[in-house]
């Protein structure tokens, strides 16, 4: 895992939600693209965090090769439906699976960048503890954030947390209650954001307060 | 998580041509070609891949077996097949290298079918094209030669299994020598044509034939 | 591979329409649903890139990139409201 920040010429800003394509372009003119979401909040500079895929093509090179002063072509930010903004003042409910934490993540720097005060939840799933990205950041949540975690597949011994899969039960025990009105987002694996974005919608989520992006299962 | 920090190129929105100067990712390499791998099978621009890569234009069809049919085409005439009928017919094993369009190739691939000249028999015709026809609506056209000869199957294994619905399974057509693409998924049928009809992805600008070996990946290569 | 949504083709569609199109509300010409850009179900790394209804899964676009150009075909939507694609910028 890495997280990379770019020094942008020009940068026109971006808002808390949208992502960047990158692209790599090799010597024969092979090219490769990938997108990735932004880490960091709105007046901050420009960061992505990248998971090194065993099998990838681009995220090796993201995590071992690239390195300070390299020059690299991207694109964007991109993106007017994932995105929060601070004059929203509806409760805030974030659900990430694994790498799906990034975009939530950038809302979570912007709430408090910004001075809001929406009440957030944060339902984060991952697979072990020591898969969980932020974790010091999220472990120290601003006032009126809220942090739940589920282990999906091992949980560190005394673990009092979640250890499943999010499910409707879960979900209704963590969610703001579908009166509250609350604005959802849910990013993750596709699996992951139907499970949950239906299970908002059993809950009484209006379909149109619950947004999702969905990552490929090699993340993106 | 140590930042790094980078300074940035040109944003560049355009594709490079062929007459511009391509901005080059320092040490930027791609999938790792494979050196041990025979230069000799690879078509030009493609590289050996261990996976099989799932490629696929809209849902998975799942087909329960017992509605299932395969059907030879010819102006008004059928010929169709239910799967029992089709698993009646003389199969054989194959194993051949497969070239996608999206540069994988995979070598020494196994496969079980059913030869199409053995269902291109038991219909009388003097069609010069084929438009393969599957489950979701996806079609692809092809030259009646090219799928003759002993070139070309409808196969229903791969690698001794039995073939996964991701990809194509029950059945799928199998010709190897053209550009994977051409081996549709989900495969229903066959109908015969004098003239040729491009099909899904032929419309769209690739190739009519697709031949790897010389690189026709689109219209006019 | 499982299908992603519109937001995989923000960028893309971007670059072709010149404006934010995540936003743009789209209507199937099969079955008449409604819906954003980015809600569509998209499949990506095909020869090409196609997206599809959530409702009636009636392919939307088709979106191939041949030698550096880049076509777009719209014929499954009934209409396309950029409008609402450009929505709010900063």
């Amino acid at each position: 895992m890495r997280t990379i920040v770019f020094g942008v010429p020009e940068w026109s800003g971006h808002r808390a939600g949208q992502h960047l394509d990158i692209r790599l372009t090799a010597e024969d003119g092979y090219r490769a693209e990938r997108e990735y979401s932004i880490a960091s909040a709105p007046g901050e500079r420009v960061a992505i965090t990248v998971e090194r895929l065993d099998n990838g093509e681009v995220s090796p090179y993201l995590t071992e090769e690239l390195r300070q002063g390299d020059e690299i072509e991207l694109r964007g930010p991109i993106g007017g439906y994932f995105v929060w903004d601070p004059e929203d003042e509806s409760p805030l409910l974030l659900v990430a699976g694994g790498s799906g934490i990034v975009p939530l993540r950038a809302m979570v720097r912007h709430r408090r960048g910004s001075g809001s005060e929406v009440p957030v939840r944060l339902l984060y799933s991952s697979r072990t503890l020591a898969d969980v990205i932020y974790r010091a950041e999220l472990d120290e949540p601003a006032d009126g954030v809220e942090v739940v975690y589920t282990l999906t597949r091992e949980q560190p011994t005394g673990w009092s947390g979640y250890a499943r899969r999010v499910d409707e039960e879960l979900l209704g025990e963590v969610a703001w209650p579908a009166e509250e009105g609350a604005l959802a987002f849910v990013c993750g694996p596709t699996s992951f954001v139907e499970t949950v974005a239906s299970g908002l919608v059993e809950l009484g989520y209006p379909p149109p307060r619950v947004k999702t992006e969905r990552f490929g299962a090699t993340g993106r | 998580m140590i930042p790094t920090t980078l300074t940035y190129a040109e944003r560049t929105s355009s594709r490079a041509t062929s007459s511009n100067v391509s901005f080059v990712s320092r040490g930027f390499r791609g999938r790792r070609r494979d050196p041990e791998a025979d230069s000799t099978r690879l078509p030009p621009g493609q590289h050996v891949t261990e996976d099989f890569p799932v490629l696929s234009a809209g849902p998975t069809p799942h087909i329960p077996l017992d509605e299932w049919s395969f059907s030879i085409v010819h102006g008004d005439e059928k010929e169709t097949w239910t799967w029992d009928e089709f698993r009646d017919l003389p199969s054989e094993e194959v194993t051949v290298d497969i070239h996608c369009v999206t540069r994988w190739s995979k070598l020494d691939t196994t496969w079980e079918g059913v030869s199409i000249d053995t269902l291109l028999e038991q219909v009388e015709h003097e069609a010069a094209y084929v438009l393969a026809f599957c489950d979701g609506g996806y079609t692809t056209n092809l030259p009646l030669e090219d799928v003759s000869d002993g070139k070309a199957w409808v196969a229903f294994a791969y690698d001794e299994e039995p073939l996964d619905p991701e990809h194509g399974g029950p059945a799928r057509l199998l010709v190897p020598h053209l550009y994977f693409w051409k081996s549709a998924k989900w495969v229903r049928g066959l109908m015969l044509r004098d003239t040729d009809e491009p099909g899904f992805w032929e419309t769209y600008g690739y190739h009519s034939y697709g031949d790897p070996w010389r690189e026709q990946r689109y219209a006019g290569d | 591979m499982e299908a992603l949504d519109g937001n995989a083709i923000g960028g893309l569609l971007h670059e072709v329409f010149g404006v934010e199109m995540t936003t743009a509300k789209g209507v199937c010409a099969s079955c008449g649903a409604a819906g954003q850009v980015a809600e569509l179900v998209v499949y990506l790394q095909a020869p090409g890139t196609v997206a599809r209804c959530r409702s009636c899964s009636s392919i939307l676009m088709v979106i191939v990139e041949v030698r550096g150009t880049t076509c777009v075909d719209l014929r499954g939507l009934a209409a396309l409201d950029l409008a609402s694609g450009a929505g709010l910028t900063r």
